[in-house]
């Protein structure tokens, strides 16, 4: 048990400081976020209204969208390495494995969007209330998206054409937690409407996938390996 | 401990590399896999270590399947295959106890040191491994053996890329290994004095190449 602990930590840092080797890998991705969200009011127009009303849905479809051009580098580069054959072959359950490596990128991929939002909300004219429940349902959201999208990423491993196909895989996969993400933000600038049925749906979201998807990516992996 | 392989039989898409293949390894023991090209040498050893599913057949370990029992199998499991395992952006040490740890072993710094000064890369432990020659990144990945703990050592061509000084080295260390009780299964085309022990030799040439052309 404490072995297993230790090389899920031992994981978790490697990841982390691979990363911190390569910024540019984490930059793109936030980079993407910011631009994606600031072509919406060039090509919209800029009144007021109109922003606060397509806010909640453009800043969801960025936050999709960064978080697929982030996931063919989950496993790719152990693929090409081999490091991820050791990884399968480690006297460790896999899924524990697997999930360090979900967590990682969460950290490094989801959580910077959470950080930054509240940038966006300055664009988008945002109240502060709304600002903080788009911080909220992001935190709850992007973990799911990073764990789905890990299914995703474990089964197109090593295919030609891999990262095109995995965005077909998995944006259909998005969309409850597209619909349930704009829809508390959207609800929260309603007076008198409780956003609560939104976090414990998408609360619901993320503990499913918190146990389904590491043995799910985990079998994928085996496969792809094979 | 002992590795059994019973009525083995593997089929790469409609091709049948090899069938009913079966043979025993145990302690003290070194096989040698030969075959030409493209006869399943490194099929064999994926399945092997249960990274190829077999069609047939069944290979045990301890009496157990291994697809029962993977990670007390990993444990006693050491597997090289043709890709290093080591990440381009580490340090020769970062890698070496990453490696470690997640084998389950956690080696002090002066166990780390020792192994890398053994296989030859005294002062390169804060070079990124970008920066080595491919035959220095072969022996990071090698350093593995020095310091794991496992039983079985399983080598897909571990003297590729190796110039003659690493290759001797090589050969000894697998000696050694065997000497103490372990055992090694690899593909080469280099002999392997053994000081004690048993070799055994296993030809995966049975058919003529010519034998499914179409």
């Amino acid at each position: 048990m404490l072995i297993m602990f230790n090389a899920f930590w031992v994981l978790l840092k490697r990841d982390l400081l691979l990363a911190l080797r390569r910024r540019s890998e984490v930059f793109t991705v936030l980079f993407f976020f910011l631009i994606v969200i600031s072509l919406f009011p060039l090509g919209v127009g800029s009144e007021d209204a109109t922003l606060k009303k397509i806010a909640p849905g453009v800043v969801w479809i960025a936050a999709l969208l960064a978080s697929t051009l982030a996931l063919d580098r989950l496993f790719a580069n152990d693929y090409v390495d081999g490091a991820l054959e050791q990884l399968t072959l480690a006297p460790q359950s896999l899924p524990i494995m697997v999930f360090a490596k979900m967590i990682a990128h969460w950290l490094l991929t989801g959580l910077p969007l959470v950080l930054i939002s509240p940038l966006v909300g300055l664009f988008y004219h945002l109240p502060t209330s709304t600002i903080g429940v788009m911080m909220l349902v992001l935190l709850l959201g992007t973990p799911v998206l990073s764990m789905i999208g890990a299914i995703a990423a474990a089964l197109t491993l090593g295919l030609r054409g891999g990262g095109v196909l995995v965005s077909l895989l998995v944006l259909p996969l998005y969309i409850p937690v597209l619909v349930y993400g704009s829809g508390a933000i959207s609800t929260s600038m309603v007076v008198g409407l409780s956003i609560q049925p939104y976090l414990l749906l998408l609360s619901a979201f993320m503990l499913l996938a918190l146990i389904f998807s590491p043995w799910a990516t985990a079998s994928a992996l085996k496969i792809s390996l094979e | 401990m002992i590795l059994e392989v019973k009525n083995l039989q593997c089929i790469r898409g409609d091709r049948e590399l090899f069938t009913d293949l079966s043979f025993q390894l145990e302690a003290n023991q070194l096989m040698i896999l030969e075959g030409q090209n493209g006869s399943g040498k490194t099929t064999l050893l994926r399945s092997l270590c249960g990274l190829y599913l077999q069609d047939e057949g069944d290979i045990l370990w301890d009496g157990v399947p291994i697809q029962k029992q993977d990670e007390n199998y990993h444990r006693d499991l050491l597997y090289l295959g043709h890709l290093n395992g080591i990440k381009a952006d580490l340090t020769v040490i970062e890698n070496l106890r990453i490696n470690a740890a997640l084998a389950g072993n956690t080696p002090s710094l002066d166990v780390l040191m020792g192994a890398l000064d053994t296989i030859g890369l005294y002062a390169f432990e804060d070079f990124p491994t970008s920066q080595l020659s491919q035959g220095q990144k072969r022996r990071v990945a090698l350093a593995r053996l020095l310091i794991s703990k496992a039983k079985l050592w399983i080598l897909d061509e571990p003297f590729v890329a190796l110039d003659v000084a690493a290759v001797e080295l090589l050969q000894t260390i697998i000696a050694n290994h065997v000497d103490n009780g372990g055992m090694v299964v690899l593909t080469t085309h280099q002999e392997v004095p053994l000081t004690s022990g048993k070799i055994k030799r296993l030809s995966l040439n049975e058919k003529p190449l010519d034998d499914g052309e179409c």
